[in-house]
């Protein structure tokens, strides 16, 4: 008895050192796969840095500032395509809030279930699904026009394509980034709370107001932040509709021209190496100007959700 | 406090080992190359018959017609990656391609970086047409090269300009403004374009000059042909510049290109062969816009594969470089019947006496490779 017992007890030893052998070999993968992402951050930021030194060192500062970007006399100034890119980027984050949030209140509170509910949602989904050529050329040839009309009416000169349509583009591509995700936060809003509010005498309107949004206000803020860097990075889809030129944009509706498109659009017949090294230095620009937006973002939702 | 120094070690070693990593990739990425491209001929051989290209977009077309037909004569396989000419010619400089395709001659600083003498052979010539939407006008357009040269400088900015109804007498122009589209990406089109405006305007030649970008003064930028052709569609008054193959396949209309014998020359395949059949500098290296030939439309280019003259280089075996050679001689003789259905410029008569001579130049170690 005492023997089966203990041969018994041996394979229950057995099993529990393999199982916690198991657990570490998970957990270092683990950690592994992590850490490897983070090397390759950091190598990506290295290696945009060791190419662009022969543009830093030929143009120093002038770079950032410069606002004449002529690859025939190698004078490279990003500023206008630093402002294009900015101004193209929050031009659509302003007019896509409204959107993104109505849309979350509403799938979120208003209809979280039902074939409509699900529908919306899976349309909403599928926006993001869309490559961005096909929004380039929808822009093109279905959007441009109508802006072009637009701007005949309002009296400014009727180019059609410039920073406004780009932004128009932009705002359509970035909406479901921020829906989804203020969607799920609106809906993981305790129903205790409402129900409280309800039971005070609240409408449905003060529960969103005084509820659900101050609740969930984080998580709105965090898909917009998302929404923000989809925005600043997108290339295909811009320069299709932006104009690309290298000028300073005097307006809204003017032409302009992203550090991203400036990239995709010269960087496979760049001739000379100083040439090539500015346009990696713009990838570094854009990369150093998405971090710092999103360590701002950042500050702002915490210092929102900390009050 | 002992977790925090845990991450904080191990953020430092991953930091260590990104730099590491991304120093040897960077700044030793010449030899790494090197030894990237020794593997890749070693490979392939001499026994499997392939042999790589790659650069200029323009030409894929007829390359891939010609290396298929080629392929269906010899069994030789080629493969060409239409990466854009700067990218070929990257390729051909790190020695992981046999032959580069570039719509430009090498740069100074290009032909530098290759060390070797490396040989142009032109293809095929291409022409850049000007396009231009006025509905209201019937005939096709005549213009001068000063015309078009101020037009791209934003000096003429309405299409009922004294200087443009002056050589069009009894047509009707319109007092449409002018809406000026270029290429955004860089292309050897604009090359080909901006080289013509600065032999004919010199206000361009020092304000603007040429490249496959440059500072326009003027206008807006479309991505490719299909981005110029749709910003002139989209707009009355539009004024642009394509590939003449890319024009007569969609149908847009053009103007007759006053040349520098002074004739207005409607540009079609005849004319941009006919552009080159000028005296040639032995090298084939010559933009040839403004063309001397009187029946020559003036904004036309050659397309140069490009080899290394010395062709014994990286383990090469002599039958590769045979191969290569047959297949540029092919090219330029039985290969040119393609040309036209393709809407390319076949190669003037002058044009394949010269890349003959430029090809039996080629050699393996010190001998000529073709008799």
């Amino acid at each position: 008895m005492s023997n089966i017992m203990n041969a018994w007890k041996a394979a229950k030893i057995k099993r529990s050192v393999r199982q916690i052998r198991g657990e570490k070999i998970f957990r270092a993968s683990l950690v592994l796969i992590s850490l490897s992402i983070l090397v390759i951050v950091v190598a990506f930021l290295f290696t945009l840095v060791i190419q662009s030194l022969p543009s830093i060192k030929a143009l120093g500062f002038g770079f950032l500032y410069g606002k004449t970007w002529d690859p025939v006399h190698n004078i490279y100034g990003t500023y206008p395509f630093l402002l294009g890119t900015l101004l193209t980027s929050f031009l659509a984050l302003i007019i896509s809030i409204p959107f993104s949030f109505a849309t979350a209140i509403f799938l979120g509170e208003y209809y979280p279930r039902g074939w409509f509910s699900d529908f919306l949602k899976n349309a909403i989904e599928l926006i993001a699904a869309v490559p961005s050529v096909i929004y380039g050329f929808w822009g093109l040839f279905v959007l441009v026009p109508i802006v072009r009309s637009l701007e005949l009416k309002i009296g400014v000169t009727p180019y059609g394509i410039g920073i406004f349509a780009s932004s128009l583009i932009l705002t359509i591509m970035i909406i479901p980034y921020a829906a989804s995700l203020g969607r799920e936060m609106v809906r993981m809003v305790p129903s205790s709370l409402k129900e409280a509010a309800y039971a005070l005498g609240a409408t449905r309107y003060e529960v969103i107001k005084n509820v659900i949004l101050p609740y969930s206000r984080s998580g709105l803020l965090a898909g917009v932040l998302l929404s923000l860097g989809r925005a600043l990075g997108e290339t295909m889809a811009v320069t299709m509709v932006i104009g690309n030129t290298s000028v300073i944009p005097d307006s809204i509706f003017a032409p302009g021209n992203t550090m991203a498109s400036v990239i995709a659009n010269e960087f496979t017949e760049a001739a000379s190496s100083l040439y090539l090294s500015a346009l990696i230095e713009i990838g570094l620009v854009l990369f150093l100007v998405t971090v710092i937006i999103n360590m701002v973002g950042k500050r702002i939702i915490k210092k929102f959700t900390s009050e | 406090m002992k977790i925090k120094s845990k991450i904080k070690r191990i953020f430092l070693a991953v930091s260590a080992i990104a730099v590491l990593g991304s120093i040897t990739t960077g700044c030793g990425s010449g030899s790494s190359n090197q030894s990237a491209s020794t593997d890749s001929t070693a490979t392939s051989g001499s026994a499997d018959k392939t042999l790589l290209g790659a650069g200029s977009t323009f030409v894929y077309p007829l390359f891939s017609k010609q290396f298929s037909e080629y392929n269906k004569l010899t069994g030789l396989q080629i493969n060409y990656q239409a990466i854009g000419s700067g990218g070929g010619i990257l390729q051909l400089t790190n020695k992981t391609v046999d032959f580069g395709d570039s719509d430009a001659p090498l740069t100074e600083e290009q032909a530098q970086k290759m060390g070797v003498p490396v040989l142009h052979i032109p293809m095929c010539s291409g022409a850049v047409v000007i396009s231009y939407n006025l509905p209201e006008v019937k005939d096709t357009l005549k213009l001068t090269p000063d015309v078009i040269a101020n037009i791209y400088l934003g000096k003429i900015t309405k299409w009922n300009d004294p200087k443009i109804t002056a050589i069009n007498p009894g047509v009707k122009i319109p007092a449409t403004p002018i809406l000026v589209a270029h290429r955004s990406d860089g292309s050897g089109t604009t090359n080909i374009f901006t080289d013509y405006l600065s032999k004919v305007n010199p206000e361009w030649s020092t304000k603007v000059g040429k490249g496959t970008s440059v500072n326009w003064p003027t206008g807006l930028g479309g991505k490719g042909n299909p981005g110029v052709s749709g910003l002139i569609k989209q707009t009355p008054g539009g004024i642009g510049y394509v590939e003449l193959a890319y024009a007569i396949q969609n149908n847009l209309s053009y103007a007759k290109v006053q040349n520098k014998s002074g004739n207005y020359i409607v540009p079609n395949i005849a004319s941009t062969s006919a552009a080159g059949n000028v005296t040639l500098p032995a090298d084939s290296k010559i933009f040839l816009g403004n063309t001397d030939a009187a029946d020559g439309y003036p904004i036309s280019g050659f397309t140069w594969a490009l080899i290394y003259q010395e062709q014994a280089y990286n383990k090469r075996s002599q039958d590769k470089a045979q191969d290569l050679l047959k297949m540029l001689w092919w090219e330029i003789h039985d290969g040119q019947k393609y040309c036209q259905d393709l809407d390319y410029a076949p190669l003037s008569p002058a044009a394949v006496t010269i890349a003959e001579n430029i090809l039996k130049s080629a050699t393996y170690n010190g001998k000529a490779i073709l008799q």
